[in-house]
């Protein structure tokens, strides 16, 4: 006990790189002065860019890795496909709109303000047709959501598969969104609002993606967005005038919106009956499952972001979100699943938003299996791989929740695994 | 009602936000205290090496602590600023009556959209088409990429048979096998087929395209006729397959329990690895290559931590070296290896060719026999100028043409159709054209 407390100072230094690395670290000495600082360097002596050379600004070139991927051989065609939001790059919550991921059935399209319609028809007092200088005339509202596909995280049913949290999780994004309520508009309409009815909705673009609402839903928080992070939506994310969702299937979030229907009964589209339904273990498929559960995963370490700095202090961050409202607390493994430690919100989380979530922790240089498991307000805690499987075994594509292991090697390298 | 809402839940979200904010201001102080603490052990130790060093440690706590107080002050503002407002907007005003902006929508106007079909069949247009038409019209106009009877070309939707799959494995989920409305088939194939050319159908050729897809599935006979009549009373394969979200009662009531933190499991052991291994080269793109590394390389993990450190994987120079060891290897089994090495690399060529009994032009011509065979030769395939030229000027594919052209396509061969950005590793094309030479004729 006493030699405890009187270390002998090589005891005292092996000891301090392991434990009391938090004030130690990233102090390696140098050996010889850095140029970048003894040396004048171009930056400091010529002159930069001026303020005419860019109207609007691209990220930096160093930057230029970070960016929407696809994986080619996924679909048949790039034109009915998906991409990637890059996440293991990406901090805080707000993705910028031009790596938000994009899900098209048949291409993003132009459209301009001036060519925009949005009918409103069906069971209604006065059908009705919008401009979009209309839309701009309601009250309107500003929400940060997050838009996740109901196939993020699908390709990984069957097991461990694409080596990236781009590529596992990246099929969301999360904006701050300016619109008008859709409950504004069907009340403009006199629409007929009787719990049993359901609000179609239908996209101006060839694949006519349309999806059937709830009225309860379409009454609560749906929004008729026209701009996202300040910014009038990009082509990809519906231009000029899409449907948000909150906590609900990216599908749902129907883009280039240009007719609002109010029906006795759902209308069972394409996209509601063949595709973004379930089929579970016993070959029954499961239809309406809209709500997104709640998530989370852990973006750095990842496969794309391996640890280059070697033991002492390491950030462990990611994302956790729920469709069912905030997230309350996300606890990390670093023993695959044997114990939990609670991590720090960047921020309380907002309803039906992204949630940072960090672990400020000290590495000791030994492997690692990282696990997050997102708790939100419900009391929902986001289960296991094997938990979803027990439930609805291995093909029902959609709404796969499940925690995600990543496996760091001593060198820092992680891999997509799964764990008993 | 949303006024009324908000009158409801500010204060007691104010009071909640305002509990939180003491809750993390506390949990500072003590934090603080700790990592105070901790500075005091450490400069004790410092102290019975040099004074000078205990100056400084002294004016860097001073420092730190000065800096904590001040976090603190800033983290309490910004909790207080959360408290004041959690909405980015208060929610838009409920207005008595409307606002009478936009126009009625005229009847042509509706009728040009309103175009859906519902599960009983409303919504219909007066019309009807029969098998035998419908085979003509998808054949002109759906085959290139469903195939002649519906079953799908390359990665391109099949939609015929399949059925009594759905428990399987790979279940095949097709308009027949899986959609349990008909009015979903007429709905959209109407609007948003074909591909590229959707809403050119007219009424009677999508009558008869839904009855030649009801056809190819066995579902009717060959003298069927639908119409807007006899629509609603066809009954799907699979119309009692589905039932409402059942997550709430199946998940929700078992998961919203608070979670296990510690000897939550004896060990974790690693059952699986990645089997792709994403390339993300700066500029863009995304291949990836099969990974067989195996599980049982790596620890297994309990409370007190892996049970090993592997060691790190041999770098790429590293591994060529070692290879010539290896080579001893009877070569029968090599060339088994290869083939179902090259197997494994032929999945990122399957999303355009086939290859094998049955193979079919899709994107990309047929593979079988083409080592050894003279370019851009297989009958049926319509060939990029860039090819036919290489074929005429006599390029025979040999191994090592084979091996250039796939490592490089579009640099081998300036204006090849094949959009493919090439295999990066060496092994790889050795594998897969090992793979492809097994397939004779
Ligand atoms: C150029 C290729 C192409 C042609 C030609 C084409 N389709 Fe398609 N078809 C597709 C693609 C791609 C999809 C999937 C679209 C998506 O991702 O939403 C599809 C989807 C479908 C589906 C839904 C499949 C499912 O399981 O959900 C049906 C039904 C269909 N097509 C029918 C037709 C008919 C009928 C025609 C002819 C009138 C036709 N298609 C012509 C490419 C094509
Ligand atoms: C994106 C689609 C695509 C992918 C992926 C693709 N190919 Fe091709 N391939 C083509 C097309 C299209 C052609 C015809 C090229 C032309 O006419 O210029 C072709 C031509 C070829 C040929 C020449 C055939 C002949 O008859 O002369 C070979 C050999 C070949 N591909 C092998 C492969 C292999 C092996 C892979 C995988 C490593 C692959 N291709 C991946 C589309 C593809």
């Amino acid at each position: 006990m006493d030699d405890a407390f009187k270390p002998s100072r090589r005891a005292f230094l092996k000891g301090s790189a392991a434990v009391a690395a938090g004030s130690v670290a990233g102090a390696a000495a140098a050996d010889t002065p850095d140029p970048l600082i003894t040396e004048l360097q171009d930056w400091a002596s010529y002159t930069g860019a001026g303020v005419d050379e860019t109207p609007y600004g691209m990220p930096i070139s160093f930057e230029s890795h970070v960016v929407r991927r696809n994986v080619e051989w996924l679909t048949a065609s790039p034109i009915s496909s998906i991409n990637f939001t890059p996440i293991h790059a990406l901090d805080g919550t707000i993705t910028p709109q031009g790596c938000a991921f994009e899900r098209h059935h048949s291409g993003a399209i132009e459209l301009r303000k001036e060519d925009y319609r949005l009918m409103i028809n069906g069971l209604v007092d006065r059908p009705l047709v919008f401009t979009y200088d209309d839309i701009e005339r309601f009250p309107r509202e500003n929400h940060v959501y997050f838009c996740e596909c109901a196939a993020n995280t699908g390709m990984e049913w069957a097991g461990a598969q694409l080596n990236g949290v781009q590529f596992t999780h990246g099929m969301i994004h999360n904006m701050e969104y300016t619109g008008v309520p859709l409950r504004t508009l069907l009340q403009e309409a006199g629409a007929d609002i009787s719990p049993d009815k359901w609000v179609y909705v239908e996209g101006a673009d060839a694949s006519s993606n349309g999806r059937s609402i709830p009225m309860e839903k379409a009454l609560d928080d749906v929004l008729v967005a026209f701009k996202a992070n300040g910014e009038a939506l990009r082509m990809e994310h519906g231009y000029p005038v899409r449907l948000v969702v909150p906590g609900w299937e990216g599908n749902m979030w129907v883009k280039w919106l240009r007719r609002i229907e109010v029906v006795d009964m759902a209308v069972e589209s394409r996209e509601e009956t063949s595709k973004y339904t379930d089929v579970y273990a016993d070959g029954t498929a499961q239809k309406w499952t809209w709500v997104m559960d709640a998530k989370s995963v852990i973006t750095s370490p990842s496969p794309q972001m391996p640890i280059k700095h070697g033991p002492g202090p390491l950030v462990i961050s990611g994302l956790a979100w729920s469709g069912h409202g905030q997230i309350t607390r996300v606890d990390v493994s670093k023993d695959g699943g044997i114990t939990w430690e609670t991590a720090r919100l960047g921020k309380q989380g907002d309803s039906k938003a992204l949630t940072r979530f960090y672990l400020d922790t000290n590495w000791d240089g030994a492997p690692m299996l990282l696990q997050a498991r997102a708790i939100d307000e419900t009391g929902y805690v986001q289960p296991t791989k094997d938990q979803l499987r027990e439930k609805r075994g291995e093909n029902s594509v959609y709404h796969n929740n499940c925690i995600q292991t990543w496996y760091v090697s001593a060198e820092g390298i992680a891999e997509n695994v799964e764990v008993s | 009602m949303s006024k009324s809402l908000s009158h409801v839940f500010l204060p007691v979200f104010g009071g909640t936000a305002f509990v939180l904010a003491a809750a993390v201001a506390f949990a500072n102080r003590n934090y603080g205290q700790s990592q105070i603490e901790t500075l005091e052990t450490r400069i004790e130790q410092v102290e019975a090496n040099a004074a000078a060093a205990r100056e400084n440690a002294q004016a860097e706590a001073n420092r730190a602590a000065e800096l904590e107080l001040k976090v603190e002050e800033i983290q309490a503002a910004a909790a207080e600023r959360v408290a004041s407002g959690a909405n980015l907007t208060a929610p838009a005003p409920s207005h008595d009556g409307i606002y009478g902006l936009g126009r009625p929508a005229l009847e042509e106007e509706v009728a040009a959209w309103d175009v859906d079909v519902l599960p009983d069949g409303r919504g219909l247009p007066a019309g009807s088409g029969d098998v035998w038409t419908g085979e003509e019209v998808f054949a002109d106009r759906c085959a290139s990429c469903h195939g002649e009877f519906a079953e799908g070309v390359d990665n391109w939707p099949v939609l015929a048979g399949g059925f009594d799959t759905l428990a399987d494995e790979d279940p095949v989920k097709t308009v027949g096998s899986y959609w349990p409305h008909l009015s979903t088939a007429w709905d959209y194939i109407s609007r948003s087929m074909p591909f590229g050319e959707a809403g050119t159908l007219t009424a009677d050729e999508t009558y008869a395209i839904v009855a030649y897809i009801l056809y190819s599935n066995d579902l009717v006979d060959d003298d069927f006729e639908l119409n807007n009549e006899n629509f609603a009373d066809f009954e799907m394969y699979n119309m009692d397959g589905f039932v409402v979200d059942v997550r709430p009662e199946t998940e929700y009531t078992e998961w919203r329990k608070e979670p296990c933190m510690e000897n939550c499991k004896a060990e974790a052991t690693v059952t699986m690895r990645s089997v792709f291994l994403v390339e993300t080269p700066p500029e863009g793109g995304s291949n990836s290559v099969m990974n067989d590394a195996n599980p049982d390389e790596l620890p297994v993990f309990t409370a007190d931590g892996p049970s090993f450190i592997p060691t790190a994987a041999p770098k790429p120079e590293e591994e060529a070296a070692a290879t010539p060891a290896v080579q001893e290897a009877a070569e029968v089994d090599e060339t088994a290896e290869l083939v179902s090495a090259g197997e494994k690399v032929f999945k990122k060529c399957k999303a355009c060719h086939q290859v094998g009994e049955g193979a079919k032009h899709s994107t990309g011509p047929t593979l079988n026999g083409v080592i050894g065979a003279n370019a851009g030769s297989v009958e049926g395939f319509k060939y990029s100028n860039a090819m036919k030229d290489a074929a005429e000027a006599g390029l025979i594919w040999t191994a090592e043409e084979m091996a250039a052209f796939l490592a490089k396509p579009k640099e081998y061969m300036k204006g090849t159709r094949m959009s493919f950005a090439g295999l990066k590793k060496p092994d790889d094309i050795e594998a897969v054209i090992v793979y492809l030479k097994s397939f004779g004729n």
